[in-house]
């Protein structure tokens, strides 16, 4: 390399890492002001009582907003910076040849970490199948997946701490690597659509995550993070609306005396209503997070929010290429089992 | 030159066809395109992220949109 060539790339290098470095400075700071900057707008500015109903409701609905949509920024440029250096086509072939147990253990964990959107379950079910791997680890993966996702916990996190967060995203694992050997033992091959065996993988795969320089990495990430923040912002407005709503509005003990820790149908109803409720982690977790200041026990809330991500009717409607009624039936109850059982041992241990 | 977009008809494709027919016309190249947007042909060529961009049979990309320099790029080398 010749030095005039050395002193560009090192420039690029610097103005790369600067710029980054000056962002996350920027980002901390305005994390550390959203507080004291409604609190003050809003109180000293607009003369609200922030105690009174319309005060508090109105201030969380500011306040959430932007902590939310700064988390979010924050956790999924450095998710998929991070996940850029895996691939479906590489996690496919982790899982080749792997038995049943440790296999959906591993597709599980790949889930989590592999950059994947629900949009691909299809084709990616189809790969996964067709090329030979159990029809119970690819359910692991493709439960895991939309369960425990970077938009979830990155607002666990930020709403609730690391315990919650480290509790959700252990369950969420459990739960896929359960339910998927379940599938598995059930032997419900029969129950997928014929075509996906017939499937000739003819193409050579791509692994689109090799070949990618660091400033590709770094504009994937803002891409994804833009590109996801224009995806959920109807959601997420429609989310904090409703937790301000309850926030200032709901009376004290409203939720807590119909859904609190003594009515031992809550969790149950919580998991019935959310499966075919389609939203995703950014919509659900403002609301989860009224509803726990309103006195709602955590397994009670972590429930509802699984089975509203994990489980949907769009969801269900696009597995229908692939998957015929029963095995769907199958998919939906065993989740939902694990989902459930979830909810009440969280809220025993708590 | 046979170009195959892959995808079920989402956005991401749209976008990958136009950003495919700019790096086309740019090129000059000749070229015919076709959609595929069953899922069991998708899948025969072992796309498992969409879009899926084919040339002559040939997976070139699949998971993401690329901008029309990117395609330009992934085209160039296969004029023959």
């Amino acid at each position: 390399m010749s030095a005039a060539l050395q002193t560009s790339a090192r420039r690029a290098s610097v103005r790369r890492w600067g710029g980054l470095a000056l962002a996350a400075v920027a980002w901390w700071g305005l994390y550390l002001a959203n507080q004291p900057f409604w609190d003050w707008l809003l109180g000293s500015v607009a003369g609200l009582d922030l105690t009174s109903r319309l005060g508090s409701g109105v201030h969380f609905f500011f306040y959430d907003s932007v902590k939310i949509v700064l988390l979010l920024t924050g956790i999924i440029f450095v998710v998929t910076v991070l996940r850029s250096f895996m691939s479906v086509e590489r996690t496919r072939a982790l899982l080749g040849g792997k038995r049943e147990g440790i296999g959906n253990v591993l597709a599980a964990g790949l889930g989590v970490v592999t950059p994947f959107c629900s949009c691909s379950a299809v084709p990616a079910f189809i790969g996964f199948v067709a090329s030979g791997i159990p029809l119970g680890v690819t359910m692991s993966f493709l439960i895991a997946s939309p369960l425990v996702n970077e938009v979830a916990i990155a607002l666990l996190l930020g709403l609730f701490g690391i315990g919650p967060t480290l509790m959700y995203v252990g369950a969420g694992l459990v739960i896929a690597v359960v339910a998927g050997f379940v599938i598995g033992k059930l032997k419900l091959e029969r129950h997928v659509e014929p075509f996906v065996f017939e499937t000739k993988l003819r193409g050579k795969a791509v692994d689109s995550s090799t070949d990618l320089t660091w400033d590709d990495r770094i504009q994937m990430g803002l891409e994804e993070a833009i590109s996801i923040l224009r995806r959920i912002w109807p959601f997420l407005l429609v989310g904090i609306g409703l937790g301000a709503a309850i926030h200032g509005w709901a009376p004290e003990d409203f939720f807590a005396t119909y859904a609190g820790a003594d009515n031992p149908f809550a969790v149950l109803i919580a998991v019935l209503v959310g499966i075919p409720l389609y939203s995703n982690a950014a919509g659900i977790l403002p609301l989860v997070d009224a509803l726990y200041a309103k006195g709602l026990p955590m397994g009670t809330l972590l429930a509802f929010m699984m089975a509203t991500v994990a489980l949907s009717l769009p969801e269900v409607i696009l597995l229908r290429r692939v998957l015929k009624p029963r095995l769907i039936a199958v998919f939906v109850s065993v989740t939902a089992l694990g989902i459930i059982a979830v909810g009440y041992l969280f809220n025993a241990v708590l | 030159m046979k170009i195959k977009i892959l995808g079920p008809g989402c956005a991401n494709c749209a976008n990958l066809e136009k950003a495919t027919k700019q790096a086309v016309t740019e090129l000059g190249i000749d070229a015919t395109f076709e959609k595929v947007t069953d899922y069991a042909d998708i899948a025969s060529y072992d796309i498992m992220r969409t879009p899926g961009l084919v040339v002559d049979e040939q997976v070139i990309l699949s998971g993401r949109v690329p901008t029309a320099r990117q395609v330009k790029d992934l085209l160039a080398p296969l004029v023959g």
